[in-house]
């Protein structure tokens, strides 16, 4: 059947982002969360996530393009990087943020824009696999049925 | 309000009125749904001062507060603070940080709890613990100071907000009662009849708490006894049990305050009663300096308390710095209030101790009157960085050179290590040093500059032993022989803590920090030598005042040593532009900068290129650098074998 198969596909899906790291038990209790009463609750924050990461990665592009780098700024911003995407479980992004962090300590600016590169591929990549996800839940829920909870 | 408290308690903890605050959307968003599954009643914001002010709004209306650490518009240890003094509510930090020192911080501010992100739903299920047992202890202490047995047990009801009802808050489960009991406390003047029920707690709100402070910087911080402080704040219905547990706090917090002062270098001396005018402007961002000034009467009362407040996180960080200790150090800490803003508190300290550090070089070779000139300076307020270098030509220090020096000054002026022209070193104005090679680190170490710009006498770099050049004193070591020696008990420190990795040290700054029997027709020798020095020492200036007693060092070996009378200092490389780089901290210049220098002085000669950008890759060897500073320092002739010696200045 149409919903089981996609069912099927939504449930391997999701385990093989988290096999491969893309998200952790963080996005689990997210999912949890998710009730009747918010049916839309994980989408609401990962869109919100999405939204806060790009402004940031902005912002930190910006900042590290100055002539004279103020790392204390970058260091901010890469920080609140690593607390968002750490909340909602994109484990790979928050990953990056670690040395991401060291390297603004260390005023490494190679390092931090190398740093940068990486947050911004590790990014993207969740991004796309989040919207999949997401794709999957709609075709479900379309086709009448209902997202299966990942164990 | 009144709410019914059998409904509240019944649920207990359902209902328990959460206040978040978190600057990011994601985070708060999660947050506040995993609080509604726990039945809590839920207020977000996403910043801090709102939050304080719907906290001050409705005192009653909220059981706990949870914050996270990082928040661009305040320090979240600074809304701990005021939270936790001013209204004693349980307060729970988290952050995505969580290394041991800001945990520790949390902790040492009062914070009830300290929660790891990502945050969990099973974390968030215990909080209700928190307020519970905080009521408990504060329904307790009341009791206790009121020595009455009267305690009214949780049965009492909560009464309409206006009541006068100081039953304890008994609180068994009856934790709302006991906010209430806080919600009519607001005024403590009117609690004229407590003396027989149990005293509701005080609300410390910032009226009372500056007429408290008052009171204890009236008294000095040592003999502040709560009686007396009683006496003098004349507050009736205060009692002196209510005074002495204030009092327990701020003294840990001032300790606290101290402790990371201290723990920056020790500036912490008495923070209180600073009124060094100086620090007035930092003053306004350091509670400390707040006290002192207002204590001084230079600062209302009123705005003392309420800045007291507010930079209570920041001084935190910066109390190093606003200290008024009237030392070399100071020059550092000017620059850290400007900058106080910062969840990066952490960092700033430490560049504060490096400042610090450095500044205890600096006076063994400095004359000391010269750092009090840089110290007073002026309160550095944020030296531009990257300004344009050429502030005030007035200020070069006139080697013997001719003139025309000044136009190292420009060139070196925001440039990519421009290339030094020999008549360029003759004005080099720290002013315009630093201006032009402000670190991107921006306030730190432009406050650093200050201190050598205005200060112009700070580094004696005259030729001659201790002439105060007119103007900065960075006079360029005319004489050929930069004294090293001033500056090795800085360069050490410095090394020590820029060396590593310090990006771009511009090097040229006070080459001339020892006045050091160098003739000056040594100088003239080596024209472009000298301004090499000397743009290293614009550069170095700009990069961090302090550093000059290293450039100097680096200026002088290179002059010492070689003797080309032709070449260049291009070795000095003074990588103007990288200033930038490498601006954690002023002494991390003065680092750098020698440690490139040195470099370059083992080096051969770098190519002549004027100024070469190269930011020296960090790590110089320290211990390279130092030898090369301290063989100089014996040696007159070049002991490092710099290609360059300077020799003189001609």
């Amino acid at each position: 059947m149409e919903v089981v198969q996609l069912q099927r596909s939504f449930l391997e899906y999701t385990s093989s982002l988290f096999q491969e790291g893309f998200l952790d038990a963080q996005f689990s209790q997210l999912q949890q969360l998710q009730d009747e009463s918010n049916p839309q609750f994980v989408m609401e924050v990962v869109t919100l996530f999405f939204e806060d990461t790009e402004r940031l990665l902005n912002d930190l592009t910006t900042a590290l393009d100055q002539s004279n780098v103020d790392f204390k700024k970058v260091d901010a911003h890469v920080h609140q990087l690593k607390g968002s995407s750490s909340s909602i479980g994109a484990q790979r992004v928050t990953n990056v943020c670690i040395p991401f962090r060291n390297t603004c300590e260390e005023q490494n600016i190679q390092g931090c824009l190398r740093c940068l590169q990486l947050v911004k591929q590790e990014y993207f990549l969740v991004k796309n696999k989040l919207e999949a996800l997401f794709r999957l839940e709609q075709q479900i829920v379309a086709a009448g049925g209902v997202i299966p909870m990942v164990e | 309000m009144s709410t019914p408290n059998s409904s509240v308690s019944d649920q207990f903890p359902a209902g328990l009125r959460v206040l978040v605050v978190d600057d990011d959307p994601t985070c708060l968003r999660i947050l506040d749904k995993m609080l509604r599954n726990c039945l809590y009643e839920v207020t977000k914001c996403n910043r801090a001062e709102v939050a304080l002010t719907l906290l001050r709004e409705n005192r009653n209306g909220y059981d706990v507060v949870i914050s996270d650490v990082h928040m661009p518009d305040m320090d979240g240890f600074k809304l701990l603070e005021q939270v936790g003094l001013l209204m004693d509510l349980p307060v729970i930090m988290m952050s995505a940080d969580d290394s041991q020192n800001i945990v520790m911080k949390g902790v040492t501010h009062g914070a009830c709890d300290y929660l790891i992100k990502p945050v969990r739903m099973e974390a968030l299920k215990n909080i209700w613990q928190h307020v519970v047992r905080k009521k408990k202890k504060e329904w307790k202490d009341t009791k206790d100071v009121e020595q009455s047995g009267s305690v009214e047990d949780g049965d009492r009801q909560l009464k309409a907000s206006e009541d006068v009802d100081y039953s304890s808050s008994a609180n068994e489960g009856n934790w709302k009662s006991s906010k209430k009991r806080k919600d009519e406390d607001d005024d403590p003047d009117e609690r004229d009849d407590t003396s027989t029920l149990k005293k509701p707690r005080v609300v410390w709100s910032v009226e009372l708490h500056q007429q408290f402070v008052a009171a204890v910087n009236q008294l000095g911080i040592d003999k502040a006894v709560p009686k007396k402080i009683l006496e003098l704040m004349n507050v009736p219905g205060l009692t002196r049990e209510n005074v002495a547990s204030h009092l327990q706090k701020y003294r840990l917090y001032l300790r606290r305050l101290s402790g990371v002062s201290q723990h920056q270098g020790g500036l912490n001396n008495s923070f209180m009663g600073l009124s060094d005018t100086a620090f007035e402007s930092m003053a306004s961002l350091n509670g400390l300096d707040l006290q002192a000034l207002a204590a001084s009467g230079q600062l209302p009362s009123q705005s003392l308390a309420t800045l007291q407040a507010a930079a209570l996180g920041r001084s935190m960080n910066k109390s190093a710095i606003s200290m008024p200790v009237l030392e070399q150090r100071n020059i550092f800490s000017f620059e850290a209030p400007p900058k106080i803003r910062l969840g990066e508190g952490t960092q700033q300290l430490s560049n504060n101790s490096k400042q610090i550090s450095l500044l205890h070089g600096i006076p063994t070779n400095m004359e000391p009157k010269q750092l009090a000139n840089m110290r007073c300076g002026q309160p550095f307020a944020n030296m531009n960085v990257g300004s344009q270098v050429t502030q005030s030509s007035s200020h070069l220090m006139q080697m013997n050179q001719p003139q025309g020096r000044g136009q190292l000054l420009s060139d070196t002026n925001g440039s990519q290590v421009p290339k030094m022209h020999p008549s360029m070193i003759q004005n080099l104005s720290p002013n315009a040093i630093s201006g032009g090679f402000l670190n991107p680190k921006g306030l730190d170490r432009s406050a650093v500059h200050n201190p050598f710009s205005h200060a112009s006498s700070l580094v004696d770099f005259t030729m001659n032993q201790n002439t105060e050049l007119p103007g900065n004193g960075f006079p360029l070591i005319s004489n050929s022989r930069m004294s090293t020696l001033a500056l090795k008990g800085m360069q050490q420190q410095e090394i020590n803590s820029e060396l590593k990795g310090s990006r771009g040290f511009v090097p040229g700054n006070d080459l001339f920090n020892e006045p050091h029997h160098q003739n000056p027709d040594d100088w003239g020798k080596n024209g472009i030598s000298m301004f090499d020095v000397s743009q290293h020492y614009a550069l170095h200036k700009t990069m961090g005042g302090s550093h000059a007693g290293l450039a100097q060092q680096c200026f002088s070996s290179n002059h010492k040593s070689g003797q080309h009378p032709d070449a260049p200092n291009n070795k000095l490389v003074f990588p103007a532009g990288e200033g930038g780089q490498n601006n954690t901290s002023n002494m991390g210049h003065l680092n750098q900068f020698l440690a490139e220098n040195t470099m370059r002085i083992k080096a051969e000669r770098l190519p002549d290129s004027g100024c070469q950008d190269n930011l020296f890759s960090e790590q110089f060897g320290q211990e390279d650098l130092m030898s090369a500073l301290l063989k100089q320092q014996h040696d007159d002739t070049g002991p490092v074998d710099n290609d360059f010696g300077f020799d003189g200045y001609p």
